[in-house]
């Protein structure tokens, strides 16, 4: 069996004179979960209706469990599951209905597609509300039975496109904890998102694309090391201490900010700097009011390698008296 | 997972045949839950059923052969006609599922494309059947009379069912080409309301000018409704029955593929 279940390789499209998809290149590995980060535009959507074979594309190879998208497209749809932007559910039908016709339309037995159904209403806690049509149904639950749906025959291969765009925070983290049991059942994920935090939370894999090509690729944390080390934040009591602190730590100091009266130091190894730092602190009897250690987010990487850069808290006041 | 799946395991075109079952139960619901097409389905022939033979009655009477009535007259006029209107929604259907996220998942499951149109085209049948049955109960109590057989009652059957049919695939490839359901609306009334009305559906052709009259005498809804009609009143039958059978089979055989290919062309980009 092939470890990569998930092929791409330089694929192209263009919507006429538009380029969306400028030779893309990536692989997902067997029940590993890849988050294609990247904003509205990006080429993520086209990417996965071309994985689920709902559009052709101009050229490249798209493989999906060694089957190929283009001329085995049959097979390619009986080993996937598919939750698209838009809740792919059928409003007029219940929950139960929509379970049931499309556990058939997968070609499941009667009995199989019932009992599948039934099933998947208890673990996705849909139960009370079966027997209503979808019309009725919250933002929250609709997102929840679409993904039952796609999940009814079991397929080993999902594709999410933003499954949690337009949810509220407590739904996201439902249908996280959703995500990551089916990662632990094996299944294997190709996650589309706006969000940093959620490629950070589940993902094996990122990889960043912008204007239908791929700027970035590694697991979340090598990525972050990319943008930046971890950071030590010390804050302190008054100006003074703060000005003392700065001679103390002399190049160390990569940022300091004198309104906040706040310094960052650079920290390679948390045992031997933090350590460093607060001793040479301590024996200039400065004294601190807070610090912290600051990981650099996702948000970091992408603003970093898309070109744009951060706005700091300092710059925007800066030009906010500007305008004044 | 506790349950452990079973799949079919048949010929491709026994899969697609259960697909459709499927899907025409799902437009079935559709029909039923979509409480105001519901009641269209019931109200309107029976609206029309009476101000057409309450409104035209009296001067259409003048025009017809000695001793017929107009309401026996028009009931196969007014059934047809409302045949060609119901099977309009299956353009509605088709469109609208179209411009749902719906199709996507379809598209991408390992059902049969197909299976879709054929769901909304047969549920159709359905509930235009149900719209005649009720036009024919309040024709009844409105005092129409027909000295049809048993045998030509399941030939009319047979013609309208067969008719309705040409029509919802049809009115499918409209569903397909309109961008939007009020679009669809539009297009399938400037299409069939002048193929109702020029016709000998609720007059007859000798008081239409000539070049009406060519037309008029020579489309399909004019020799299904002649069919039906002589059939129920006992009239000639002529050779109206046979064209009716070959322009609803004509216009199957071009529209089938038609809406197909244009479907799959559609949901494909």
């Amino acid at each position: 069996m092939d470890e990569f279940v998930i092929k791409i390789k330089n694929l192209r499209k263009s919507y006429g004179k538009n380029e969306v998809l400028k030779g893309v290149d990536f692989k997902v590995r067997r029940g590993k979960m890849l988050a294609l980060l990247g904003p509205n535009g990006a080429g993520k959507t086209t990417t996965v209706r071309i994985l689920s074979t709902l559009l052709p594309f101009d050229s490249g190879e798209v493989k999906v469990n060694g089957f190929d998208v283009k001329t085995e497209s049959d097979k390619v749809r009986q080993v996937i599951g598919l939750t698209g932007q838009s809740a792919s559910v059928d409003e007029l039908l219940t929950g139960r209905e929509n379970l049931n016709m499309m556990g058939r339309l997968y070609h499941l037995t009667p009995k199989s597609a019932k009992e599948r159904a039934e099933e998947l209403l208890k673990e996705f806690s849909l139960t009370n509300a079966a027997d209503r049509t979808v019309k009725t149904y919250s933002g929250g639950m609709r997102r929840r039975l679409d993904l039952a749906v796609s999940l009814i025959a079991t397929p080993p291969i999902i594709f999410l496109d933003e499954p949690t765009t337009g949810l509220d925070p407590r739904s996201r983290i439902a249908m996280w904890k959703i995500i990551k049991r089916l990662l632990k059942d094996g299944t294997t994920i190709l996650l589309t998102t706006q969000y940093l935090e959620e490629a950070d939370q589940l993902a094996d894999q990122v990889i960043v694309i912008d204007n239908g090509v791929v700027i970035a690729e590694g697991t979340p944390s090598e990525l972050k090391r990319k943008v930046g080390e971890d950071r030590l934040q010390l804050n302190f009591k008054d100006e003074d201490s703060f000005k003392k602190a700065e001679k103390v730590l002399g190049n160390k100091a990569v940022d300091s900010d004198i309104s906040e009266l706040n310094i960052s130091v650079v920290i390679y190894d948390i045992d031997v700097d933090v350590k460093q730092v607060l001793v040479d602190l301590s024996k200039s009897g400065i004294s601190l009011q807070s610090l912290a250690v600051q990981k650099p987010t996702l948000d970091d990487v992408f603003l970093s390698i898309t070109g744009k850069q951060k706005v700091t808290k300092s710059e925007a006041e800066d030009l906010k008296s500007q305008e004044k | 997972m506790a349950v452990k799946l079973e799949f079919e395991k048949k010929p491709k075109f026994v899969l697609t045949i259960l697909d459709s079952i499927v899907m025409v139960r799902r437009s079935s619901l559709h029909i039923l839950r979509n409480r105001d097409q519901l009641l269209g389905t019931f109200f309107q022939p029976i609206m029309f059923l009476i101000l057409f033979s309450a409104v035209f009655g009296g001067a259409v009477e003048l025009a017809l052969p000695e001793g017929v009535n107009y309401l026996n007259f028009l009931m196969a006029g007014i059934i047809v006609q409302t045949l060609a209107f119901g099977s309009t929604t299956t353009a509605i259907a088709v469109c609208y599922d179209l411009q749902k996220g719906i199709i996507d998942r379809f598209s991408s499951l390992p059902m049969s494309d197909l299976s879709v149109l054929n769901g909304h085209t047969v549920s159709d049948l359905f509930r235009n059947g149900i719209s005649t049955i009720v036009m024919l109960l309040a024709g009844l109590l409105l005092g129409f009379r027909s000295g049809a057989s048993i045998t030509d009652w399941l030939i009319i059957a047979g013609v309208l069912i067969l008719f309705t049919y040409a029509f919802s695939w049809l009115s499918a490839i409209i569903g397909i080409y309109a961008k939007s359901v009020e679009g669809v609306q539009w297009l399938t009334f400037v299409i069939v309301f002048p193929l109702t009305f020029a016709s000998t559906a609720f007059v007859p052709g000798d008081s239409m000018t000539p070049v009406l009259r060519v037309f008029a005498e020579n489309q399909p809804i004019t020799h299904v409704v002649e069919t039906i009609r002589a059939l129920m009143l006992g009239l000639p039958l002529g050779n109206s029955a046979v064209l009716a059978v070959l322009w609803s089979v004509a216009i199957l055989a071009v529209s089938m593929p038609v809406a197909a290919w244009l479907y799959r062309r559609k949901i494909s980009s």
